[in-house]
């Protein structure tokens, strides 16, 4: 056990180390100057620019030679510090996550983790029922391939716009002012239930079309067959090979979870909802170097804890592995 | 324990059902976009290209409005302002005017914002290469004194867009902070203060205290909010469902859906909008076949603008004249012969002739015209990545060039790529605008399209073309000292018109419009050709042109 969690926790850490410096540097060699970006657009007096842009650049430290910033990066890092965001100056990085981050919380969370579960009932009911298996398949496989882009447009256009029963912008109402009461909070209800759906029909199909093939494969197993010559009954088969069935499912799970951040950029794109997506894609279009690498930072973070929890989970839901680690096979 | 939960859960709910909600009356508030891309982060006014929209205009404000369609200053902090002599300015303030903080606002105020531009490098510290001294002479009374040449063309900018800042509270600070605070409680004259932020909207609440109430009246929303709106097929919902009041984006369909759900534009047909800038297609003149004049004039004729403006924008947009001049502070200037002469119209024979003339002829018979010595030509023509009007109309122009043999193909780099190319000189052809918008002087508009700052490595100050002609940079500095009263003076403009036409560094194509959609769910009486209230724009730095007047002028609807 300790030995597993050692030689993980060693990879893990080596991980991290590759990942940030490429997250340092991948932006910084993107062809184009952040601050040049930030005045692109500012007409002012003549020869008023040449006098803010070096001062400017300067602040960012950004007129320092490359190797003394990525080492400024690491020690401002263990401090806490992101820096500042230069596309949302002068806000620092680590309150634009902070503000932001909630939202895609609260989107993406219960959408993965339901569309998960019933994904996976689902499946596995159509993978033991040929029946049901016939209607719900063609189903499965509709979310699955529809474009996420146009299914949202489509469900904004007869659901927010057609039949105005829900609002299509924001994450509440313009005249909302967010605090913790109850109008608030069904106002909240109100805007999220139709990014919600979208995201959880269009991962639904996935999962389930996933585990059915995963029931099938197992039942048809040579463990299930033995175990049916055995006589055990088909109730208890098909736990076992549903206790097999979901351990990729897991993976599936940990790594979308891990992805959370920028995971909902077109639902924040055909929503209008506020959250990290949006204001990744901004960063990076406008080579706002501190907030792309503390973006990806939470990233690399949220990847790694995810892939750390699914090899934890997996000593437990899998006992091969708890046992090839500790010697007894 | 499980009673302890059922009466947490209880208490839970109580306290959620009595606490009240804050929310802002509908019949109260003013929703609108356009003018916000982001979070709001900062209400700096020293730092314009990156405060929240409002900064300038809604809190801090300006010696004088100016109002483009009439080319008319409206004095706002000051009562009046006068050139006395050809060197000295003077303003008389406006009396009783108080700083949201309660102190009042004086002639101090307004010499501390000049000063603290001399002390310290801000975009505006050049001013002081020109002026001399900015002194009180009363609290009411503000004496500028002007060196020997006065930029008389640049200070009619100064008055509308130099936001004036409270001496009490910026000379506490450390000057380290001018363009690093995000001065989050913003302190100023206007009609409107911060109330709250969001994700995706700044919230503005009405100063009942505001010193123009009596003078010009009250702002009619109690609330202004400014949505981020992330895409135009939400901000066309929003305004089909009435929920936006106010959009200032570019939306295409607008003309085909306007009368069938209410909107308001300014003109009730094409074109729609009001012309705010021009778009010009950028000529590399260091590279290739376009160092020649006649080349790129040639070009200039090879464009069919009208099926832009009709294909592309949908009739939102006119075609712009040859000079690209628009609005009344510039077309005074405008001169027709000038155009007549020297201008271009869509004429692809003519341009193939012009070629043809100057030596533009397919040498290899593969069908594409190759340059004076015979080599082939083959062009590239940016514009950013995402930005659907212009990718369409590059597309356009690159068929145009193609009618007359000429090798164009349109690329949509990233936006920052697009810069990069543009400013560090290695872009064929480009579409832009930064510098072009509306204004009291075309100055602003010549001398950003044509100055000396080009031997840098990189260009940023406009003239991405990199046209070098000392005696056309000498005219428009010569322009910017004269004042409009000066006889002298249609001719020198004329003479930068035509300059500018025989050289065709740039070729203005159509004005980009004030996108304004209008609706009338919650606010009526609003701003158009018929009832001109005011100037429909929410933009940021923009609001002194008559946003404020169109607030005043609203109505509640019903």
């Amino acid at each position: 056990m300790k030995k597993y969690l050692g030689k993980k926790i060693f990879i893990y850490l080596i991980t991290f180390f590759f990942a940030v410096t490429i997250d340092w540097a991948i932006p910084r060699f993107m062809p184009g100057d952040p601050i040049q970006i930030l005045l692109s657009r500012f007409q002012g007096m003549e020869g008023g620019r040449e006098i803010i842009e070096a001062q400017i650049t300067a602040s960012f430290g950004l007129d320092r030679p490359l190797l003394e910033q990525y080492f400024n990066f690491w020690g401002s890092l263990f401090k806490g510090d992101l820096g500042i965001s230069i596309y949302t100056f002068p806000k620092p990085v680590m309150e634009v996550i902070n503000e932001a981050i909630i939202f895609d919380i609260l989107l993406l969370v219960p959408s993965i983790l339901l569309s998960w579960i019933v994904g996976n009932k689902l499946g596995a009911f159509s993978g033991v029922n040929k029946k049901a298996d016939k209607y719900t398949m063609p189903f499965f496989y509709f979310l699955t391939s529809s474009p996420y882009f146009w299914f949202a447009v489509v469900v904004v256009f007869f659901f927010g716009v057609q039949l105005p029963w829900f609002p299509i912008n924001s994450a509440y109402s313009s005249t909302m002012r967010p605090g913790f009461n109850l109008a608030f909070i069904l106002d909240f209800l109100h805007h999220w239930f139709l990014p919600f759906l979208t995201l959880f029909l269009v991962q639904l199909g996935g999962w389930a079309i996933g585990m059915r093939n995963m029931i099938i494969y197992e039942m048809g197993s040579n463990y299930s067959k033995y175990m049916e010559s055995l006589g055990a009954s088909e109730k208890l088969i098909r736990k076992y090979a549903f206790r097999n069935g979901v351990l990729p499912q897991v993976t599936g799970l940990a790594i979308r979870l891990g992805n959370i951040i920028a995971g909902a950029l077109t639902t924040q794109i055909v929503f209008s909802y506020p959250g990290l997506g949006y204001i990744l894609l901004k960063a990076i279009l406008n080579q706002d170097y501190f907030l792309v690498q503390g973006t990806f930072l939470f990233i690399v973070i949220f990847v790694l804890l995810a892939n750390f929890l699914v090899d934890i989970i997996y000593m437990f839901i899998d006992p091969r592995v708890r046992f090839s680690y500790s010697g007894e096979v | 324990m499980k009673i302890h939960w059922k009466v947490l859960l209880g208490v839970l709910l109580v306290l959620l059902v009595s606490t009240m909600a804050f929310s802002y009356e509908r019949d109260e508030t003013l929703v609108y976009g356009g003018g916000l891309w982001g979070a709001p982060a900062n209400w700096n006014p020293l730092t314009p290209w990156a405060e929240v929209a409002g900064t300038g205009g809604l809190v801090y404000e300006y010696l004088f409005h100016y109002y483009p369609l009439k080319d008319e200053y409206q004095p706002w902090l000051a009562e009046k302002g006068e050139w006395v002599t050809p060197k000295v300015y003077e303003l008389e303030l406006r009396k009783g005017i108080k700083w949201t903080d309660g102190k009042s606002f004086t002639a101090e105020d307004v010499v501390f914002t000049f000063e603290v531009a001399r002390n310290n490098a801000l975009h505006y510290s050049n001013v002081w290469t020109w002026i001399t001294s900015v002194e009180a002479l009363s609290p009411t009374k503000v004496r500028v004194t002007f060196g020997d040449s006065p930029h008389y063309q640049e200070w009619k900018v100064i008055l509308y867009d130099l936001r004036i800042l409270p001496k009490h509270i910026w000379s506490e600070m450390s000057p380290d902070e001018y363009l690093t605070t995000a001065n989050k409680n913003p302190v100023g004259t206007g009609p409107y203060m911060s109330e709250s932020t969001g994700q995706d909207r700044m919230v503005w609440v009405r100063n009942d205290d505001w010193w123009g109430n009596d003078i010009f009246g009250q702002p009619k929303p109690k609330y202004l909010v400014n949505l981020v709106v992330n895409g135009n097929n939400v901000a066309l919902g929003m305004l089909m469902k009435r929920e936006l009041d106010l959009s200032n984006y570019f939306i295409p369909g607008v003309p085909k859906i306007k009368d069938a759900f209410g909107l308001t534009t300014w003109f009730k047909d094409a074109p729609y909008m009001l012309p705010e800038n021009v778009a010009l297609l950028f000529l590399n003149t260091t590279k290739g076949a376009m160092k020649d004049e006649s080349f790129r004039r040639a070009l200039a004729f090879a464009i069919d603008p009208d099926m832009i403006a009709e294909r592309v924008f949908e009739n939102q947009v006119k075609v712009a004249n040859p000079a690209g001049l628009l609005g009344e502070g510039w077309m005074k200037y405008y001169d027709e012969e000038v155009a007549n002469e020297y201008g271009f119209s869509y004429n692809p024979e003519t341009a193939a002739k012009m070629l043809d003339e100057n030596g533009f002829v397919d040498a290899d018979g593969d069908g594409w015209r190759d340059d004076k010595a015979g080599n082939a030509m083959k062009f590239e023509i940016i514009v950013p990545n995402g930005w659907t009007d212009w990718m369409e109309s590059i597309k356009i122009i690159a068929n145009n060039f193609k009618a007359i043999g000429i090798n164009a193909v349109p690329s949509f780099p990233d936006y920052s790529i697009y810069m990069d190319k543009i400013q560090d000189g290695t872009f064929d052809m480009c579409i832009n605008n930064f510098g072009s918008s509306r204004s009291t002087t075309p100055f602003t508009y010549w001398n950003w399209v044509a100055n000396d700052e080009i031997d840098g490595e990189i260009v940023t100050d406009g003239n991405y073309s990199r046209y070098n002609d000392a005696e056309l940079f000498t005219l428009i500095d010569e322009f910017n000292v004269m004042q409009d009263s000066n006889n002298g003076i249609m001719e020198k403009t004329s003479e930068i018109q035509a300059k500018l036409l025989q050289a065709m560094p740039s070729i203005p194509l159509w004005y980009n419009g004030l996108w304004a959609q209008m609706t009338s769910g919650v606010w009526t009486n609003w701003t158009t050709e018929n009832n001109p209230t005011g100037y429909p724009c929410s933009w940021a730095g923009k609001m002194q042109f008559g946003f404020v007047e169109t607030l005043i002028k609203l109505e509640p609807a019903q």
